[in-house]
């Protein structure tokens, strides 16, 4: 038993992918608090293929460069769809939907006319260990970093304006400026994750472990570090799943996380369900705020 | 304190038109709030109240008109019940510290900010209520924790949209109960309403709104049936009861039946 869990480890490419699923579900669980008590998991998902997008077309010019051009399309799109939704009569579900279907859109047609110098267009979608270069660790490391900087740094004001944005606006917190801020840290998260979990399943990790810690806890601090662990572990477990399974690596990640919502389910019954239920909720009307608010 | 406004101007609006995407929602509304104000500001819906509550906090800019505001201004808001998310995963203490957010980097709350937070919540009677999720609390008790989180930040203006919406006589009247001590301390407090007998009962000074200023005064001055049909646009009755204006809501054909006889 103990020389089947211990086989996968002899390999380095298995070690890499290992340390990278467990920091991008981490990662992704820790970011993903505030996208859906913010209520923003379509956000999530929209900017996951945007990034696509922009993933295609730069590593048809620049191969060894196309991480940082993608990193780039996807913070351009989140504040594209931000400006979009603010400035015009556009809903921010109708500018999601235009902007990131677009940009994923073209990266399938730039794959499909051009092929590919970079990561395989099946690794893109679905995520794959292999060929991880510690560039990539590297990067995933300094996204954690800056993430966990950022939070530490504006804990309050993000708290504020996730709850409250109205009355965060009137009491001094910038809440353009955190939900810029918020916008950029999301498109490196989906970014720096994207190789291992993959573009159509990023969605998945930012918002299952942040709903099952939601259902285990009444605590803000205490959803957040839940589903940091919770998104680490999923990542952790699903990577060594995918290895004896042969599948790729986001799609057991994602299950994994299905399997433990499924079980926190059962455990939690109607309290958690209780608990998760006023997610969508963002409160009936939107009295005060500014109709236009430049970020 | 006459809660009318003879103090030091905090607010000073005038001539002020405001709207949204060119649109006017109100017109050369002249209004004024002072240090010692207590004012409610009363309307039908679509009037312009939250319209000009948001001029006043600065969230919306006028079109037109001048608009001047004091050095010393520190305003406070308390947002509708309504319009709150109640399953959002915080405890009483968490959200009233929301509200301290400058000066201090660090997540977690300093010794002395624990015991502020406490020391407001304990003057809103509500101290054991620290560590409940925010969902337990009745709707008279989450007012008063709304209060806590707007006073943490030791304002002199309070603004208020709609305290009493949603809440049942007895905590209606333990709301503005509330709102009067504090105003007897010295703060400046502007609300807006629907409910016209409550604030008669209430407040020393009502705003009646309709797309501008209809009138503007003490309770008698304001709760006639002349204002109320201009603010309105319907007739209503008002009756003398202990010696303050009660509106009936009654038809038309009744108020003409009472008024021939």
């Amino acid at each position: 038993m103990m020389d089947t869990i211990l086989e996968p480890l002899q390999f380095a490419f298995f070690q890499k992918g290992l340390l990278v699923a467990t920091l991008s579900g981490a990662l992704l669980g820790f970011v993903g608090v505030f996208i859906v008590l913010r209520g923003m998991s379509y956000i999530g998902h929209g900017l996951s293929h945007a990034v696509f997008g922009g993933f295609a077309a730069f590593q048809l010019f620049a191969a060894q460069l196309y991480i940082i051009g993608a990193g780039l399309w996807g913070i351009a799109s989140a504040l594209a769809i931000t400006q979009v939704a603010r400035r015009s009569r556009v809903g921010a579900d109708a500018a999601i939907g235009v902007i990131t279907t677009a940009s994923f859109a073209l990266g399938v047609a730039l794959f499909a006319k051009f092929g590919t110098s970079g990561p395989a267009f099946d690794n893109a979608l679905f995520g794959s260990i292999l060929g991880i270069t510690p560039m990539q660790i590297w990067g995933l490391l300094a996204v954690c970093a800056l993430t966990g900087a950022f939070v530490f740094l504006r804990y309050r004001a993000l708290l504020f304006s996730t709850f409250d944005p109205d009355v965060a606006d009137v009491s001094g917190v910038n809440v353009g400026r955190i939900e810029a801020g918020l916008m950029i840290v999301l498109s490196l998260a989906i970014l720096a994750t994207l190789t291992v979990i993959g573009v159509t399943l990023v969605a998945a990790m930012l918002v299952i472990p942040a709903v099952v810690a939601r259902m285990l806890t009444d605590s803000f601090g205490r959803m957040l570090w839940l589903s940091t662990v919770i998104g680490a572990v999923c990542g952790l477990v699903g990577m060594y799943l995918s290895y004896f399974a042969g599948v790729p690596s986001g799609t057991m990640i994602v299950l994994v996380g299905a399997v433990v919502f499924t079980v926190v389910l059962a455990i939690t019954g109607g309290k958690g369900l209780r608990r998760s239920a006023g997610l969508d909720d963002h409160g009936a009307t939107e009295p005060v705020r500014a109709p236009v608010n430049a970020l | 304190m006459t809660g009318t406004g003879v103090g030091p101007i905090l607010i000073d609006m005038l001539a002020v038109d405001a709207g949204y995407r060119g649109s006017h929602v109100l017109h050369n509304v002249d209004f004024e709030v002072h240090e010692d104000q207590f004012t409610g500001i009363v309307g039908p819906s679509g009037a312009g109240k939250t319209t000009l509550l948001r001029v006043l906090l600065g969230t919306l800019d006028p079109t037109g008109g001048a608009m001047s505001r004091s050095k010393d201004l520190r305003i406070s808001y308390v947002p509708q019940l309504e319009t709150v998310n109640w399953d959002f995963p915080v405890t009483v203490f968490e959200c009233v510290l929301m509200s301290r957010t400058s000066g201090r980097i660090a997540p977690w709350p300093t010794k002395s900010e624990r015991a502020e937070v406490q020391a407001v919540l304990e003057r809103l009677g509500i101290s054991d209520l620290a560590s409940r999720h925010i969902r337990e609390l009745s709707g008279g008790q989450q007012q008063r924790m709304f209060l806590a989180r707007a006073l943490l930040r030791k304002p002199n203006l309070l603004l208020l949209d709609e305290p009493t919406s949603g809440v049942d006589v007895s905590t209606r009247h333990d709301v503005l109960h509330l709102l009067g001590d504090l105003h007897e301390d010295g703060m400046a407090i502007v609300l807006t309403t629907h409910d016209l007998n409550g604030m008669a009962a209430h407040l020393p000074h009502l705003v009646c709104v309709n797309g501008r200023v209809v009138a503007s005064g003490t309770p008698h001055d304001v709760i006639t049936p002349h204002v109320l049909e201009q603010t309105y646009g319907a007739r209503m009755e008002v009756l003398e009861h202990l010696g303050m204006p009660v509106v009936v809501d009654a038809a038309p054909e009744m108020i003409d039946r009472r008024q021939s006889a």
